[in-house]
């Protein structure tokens, strides 16, 4: 690899070229091809690689990973066709062969960049009417609606709605004592009665509810028992005969 | 000029992107095609003709009207308008590569042009050149890559078929090394 090292023509300025100059590895072997003049097929692979090895010496392209990998790759071909050959009728596979369909199909990929770059140029010396985003979606039209129509509209919508249901919510406290006392009178005199004879018929929401804790509250106390015989049925209330025999 | 040849000029003017053939035809229904392209040439020729600071050019899948090539660099100057930046040749080898094998996933890419195209994708999406346009079946599912019509526009294509087909190229990838 000292060889590398050497300038290319000891007469000439130091060859500098940006990394910016060559698009890849394979670009970089194609011009080299091109300098020597060879045919891509016949690669004079040995001459090539030291170049090659060269090039990235010069340029400064030993940080590329793919310039070095390149490197290995023509190293490695270099080294099979060195290898001595078996007998001459046995089929033998160029070890350039991939290289070559490779440079072939990086070559002809140039040729649709040349043609690109040539039309690309030609598209840029003329100017369209500004580069506009997509086409916004047109906004709806505004509503053509006369006076007379909304009117209309209005009274429909007012003739559907019936007069509207008004609630006056008045916060009532519950009694639950004055139930507790009503229920024990009830009791004082039966020993057994049901739920329609603690609750008036006309009991508005706040006795019901207010009777309902007063049953649960004595029962919690073990002054009376509750029975219900099933789901809906009306509530029997039995003095507790714990609280008898106190 | 004939009145479907001024309705085609006001839409083309009104559009900033190339107009398709259907899209120029819904401006008229009762135009024939024969009549639309007869529209378009009485425009063309008139631009011409007459020698407009336009013209008329089909490209990107339809038609466009264009500033002539010789007022560029006024107006640039001028900073009306400018041209869009130069593509360097790194990305150009990608797009042609994604134009003549999409969809392509980058791996194939990777490996015709011999050096990782991450970043030269991402330009190249972000310029809207090319578009994701599915996911490959293989092992984890790879995005691929096709050209969008902004692709054709800014490389004054009418349409992929404009460009060489692989075997017209100069060096055809079926040639084979000589056997030493």
């Amino acid at each position: 690899m000292t060889t590398m090292l050497a300038p290319l023509d000891s007469g000439a300025a130091p060859f500098v070229v940006e990394l910016e100059h060559f698009s890849g590895p394979l670009d970089l072997l194609l011009t080299l091809i091109r300098e020597e003049q060879v045919e891509i097929a016949d690669i004079p692979i040995a001459r090539i690689c030291e170049q090659f090895l060269l090039r990235i010496d010069t340029l400064g392209l030993g940080e590329a990973a793919e310039y070095l990998e390149m490197a290995a790759g023509l190293l490695r071909i270099k080294v099979q066709m060195l290898l001595p050959r078996r007998g001459d009728d046995e089929e033998w596979d160029d070890p350039r062969a991939e290289l070559v369909r490779r440079l072939l199909e990086y070559q002809q990929m140039r040729e649709v960049v040349d043609i690109l770059q040539h039309r690309g140029e030609d598209r840029r010396d003329r100017f369209a009417r500004g580069y506009l985003p997509l086409p916004p979606v047109a906004p709806l039209a505004p509503l053509a609606l006369s006076l007379p129509e909304l009117l209309a509209a209005v009274d429909r919508v007012l003739r559907i709605s019936r007069e509207p249901l008004m609630h006056d919510v008045i916060s009532r406290a519950l009694d639950v004592d004055s139930a507790i006392d009503t229920i024990l009178s009830v009791l004082a005199h039966r020993g057994h009665a049901w739920w329609r004879d603690v609750v008036a018929d006309d009991a508005a929401p706040w006795q019901i509810l207010s009777a309902l804790l007063a049953l649960l509250e004595l029962a919690r106390r073990s002054e009376l028992r509750l029975v219900q015989q099933r789901p809906f049925a009306n509530v029997e209330i039995l003095r507790d005969a714990a609280s008898e025999a106190a | 000029m004939t009145p479907l040849a001024k309705l085609l000029e006001a839409a083309l003017f009104a559009s900033g992107r190339p107009l398709p053939a259907s899209e120029l035809a819904a401006l008229d229904p009762t135009a024939s095609a024969d009549e639309l392209a007869g529209a378009l040439d009485e425009m063309r020729d008139r631009y011409d003709i007459e020698g407009h600071g336009i013209e008329l050019v089909e490209l990107g899948g339809g038609w466009q009207i264009l500033t002539r090539p010789e007022y560029t660099e006024t107006i640039e100057r001028a900073q009306l308008a400018t041209r869009p930046a130069r593509l360097s040749a790194a990305a150009l080898e990608t797009l042609a590569i994604i134009a003549y094998r999409q969809p392509i996933g980058r791996a194939e890419i990777e490996e015709i042009r011999g050096v990782a195209v991450g970043g030269m994708l991402r330009t190249l999406l972000e310029r809207g050149l090319i578009d994701v346009l599915g996911r490959a079946e293989g092992l984890g599912r790879p995005l691929l890559y096709g050209t969008t019509p902004v692709f054709l526009e800014q490389f004054a294509l009418r349409h992929l078929g404009e460009l060489p087909r692989a075997d017209e190229l100069a060096v055809a990838l079926r040639a084979q090394p000589r056997a030493l």
